[in-house]
């Protein structure tokens, strides 16, 4: 299960990014993650709170923010919404896609104290 | 437990004396990372609690950023240098946690200047008054929310060590590809027939994963290919450290060939670079024709998609044209190959892409 992992390294680069300046408690972090990526955002919540067990980040709060999907249309020439991997372009039911937002998976920031 | 991914007991066969490998070995690699110069960009959270001040007053003059003091990048851009570096490098890197002890005095003033937040405003009778930032309240023995600005993917340290074996890959001219699939679509065996076929001109090598046993590489190994297996434990991808690792245990030739057999998984893979040029899918007629639909991020992902096992489509419901009009739904500039390893079937154009590329 890759979301184990991704949240082990999410709790890591926390933990690594608060120690670094000082502080000693992650009592929040923010994530944004795209509609594209292959994390189910749920999932990562369980786990978060798992990996986040006996560090810094304990009981921390994971605000979880969702980028939605976004792919040029080669056949429109422009930027169309992609709900998920696979689906047409919403204007010309064409498959010439290029995702360009939506793969996201980043820390964004976190609080501390 | 893997340092890379946390995803399990890694092993990494013929590779005991090779366990002292740390992160900080690849610090030259995420030098100038985003996620340093961000940390500059901390700012002070507006709060009325009042909390418990937990870090000593010394934190506010020496909370800095260690730039000054790591060892300088180019020291390290020498290829295979990490290994000459190893010791020495990881322990300049350990400053990284506890340098608020160390004095670094000619930097004091820079570090203070560079914390607005912690700064203290000193009016005319040179008293010194805390707390005026931005949330207005610094009172001794009580502490503040602050938000940190990270803005760094959370693989970021799989893809700085990515970054670093394709380095190493480009300097060795290796044409390095990154086989993904489900367990059982014949990976093995089209590698064992394909360097049947051409490691007598072109030098090869191979790095296989999977979670148990050393089989795999048992077979890669009788074709006469130089092969080292890295078993994941609980884990269900290779990842960039894992093969690092695993390229120091091989002899490459020059203008070689590396294949990297991932574990078998169509979701976790996707999701790790671990260097290579390209990831080739390979997908069996047995598994139906929606799979990239399916698994739609694993062929987003790859340049190539091989359909492997032709000569069972008698047998199954598999629509060779619809499942290519899938992949190019999640891809449109994905190339395919028909094939059957077994009977030979298709191997010509297989073999002239490797070529090609």
């Amino acid at each position: 299960m890759h979301e184990m992992s991704i949240s082990i390294d999410t709790v890591n680069l926390v933990v690594e990014s608060a120690q670094k300046q000082g502080f000693k408690k992650v009592t929040a972090v923010w994530l944004e993650i795209g509609a594209l990526s292959c994390i189910e955002p749920e999932t990562i919540e369980f786990c978060y709170e798992m990996a986040a067990r006996e560090t810094i980040a304990e009981h921390s709060t994971l605000h979880i923010e969702s980028v939605a999907g976004q792919a040029y249309c080669f056949t429109c020439g422009k930027d169309v919404v992609l709900k998920q991997r696979g689906n047409a372009c919403p204007t010309c039911d064409g498959f010439q896609l290029k995702v360009i937002k939506g793969d996201e998976l980043r820390v964004k920031e976190i609080e501390v104290e | 437990m893997c340092g890379v991914c946390g995803c399990g007991d890694t092993k990494i066969e013929e590779h005991e004396h090779h366990s002292h490998v740390s992160l900080g070995e690849y610090h030259h690699a995420q030098e100038g990372s985003s996620r340093r110069v961000n940390e500059y960009e901390s700012s002070l959270r507006v709060s009325g609690d009042v909390h418990h001040h937990h870090y000593p007053a010394a934190t506010q003059v020496t909370i800095h950023h260690h730039y000054h003091h790591e060892v300088s990048a180019t020291e390290h851009h020498a290829p295979h240098a990490c290994h000459d570096h190893g010791h020495s490098h990881g322990v300049a890197h350990n400053h990284a946690e506890h340098s608020h002890v160390h004095p670094h005095h000619g930097h004091v003033a820079h570090e203070l200047d560079a914390h607005e937040d912690f700064k203290a405003t000193v009016d005319e009778n040179n008293d010194l008054h805390y707390g005026s930032g931005e949330a207005g309240v610094h009172i001794s023995g009580l502490t503040q929310h602050r938000l940190l600005k990270i803005e760094t993917d959370i693989l970021d340290k799989n893809n700085q060590i990515a970054k670093h074996n394709r380095e190493h890959f480009k300097q060795d001219e290796q044409f390095v590809l990154n086989l993904v699939s489900s367990p059982g679509s014949g990976k093995t065996t089209l590698l064992t027939k394909t360097l049947n076929l051409i490691q007598a001109e072109r030098a090869c090598a191979v790095i296989e994963g999977d979670q148990q046993t050393s089989n795999d590489a048992d077979r890669i190994r009788a074709t006469g290919v130089p092969a080292v297996q890295v078993n994941t434990g609980k884990g269900c991808h290779l990842d960039a450290k894992m093969v690092h690792d695993a390229c120091h245990q091989l002899q490459l030739s020059k203008g070689g060939l590396l294949f990297i057999e991932n574990v078998g998984n169509l979701v976790c893979p996707a999701s790790f670079d671990l260097g290579e040029k390209y990831k080739v899918a390979i997908l069996s007629v047995t598994e139906g024709d929606d799979k990239p639909l399916k698994y739609p991020n694993m062929f987003a992902a790859s340049q190539l998609m091989i359909i492997n096992k032709i000569d069972l489509l008698p047998y199954v419901e598999f629509d060779v044209d619809i499942c290519i009009a899938n992949a190019k739904k999640v891809n449109p500039y994905i190339q395919v190959i028909v094939l059957s390893a077994t009977t030979g079937e298709g191997m010509q154009s297989w073999l002239d892409w490797l070529k090609e590329n």
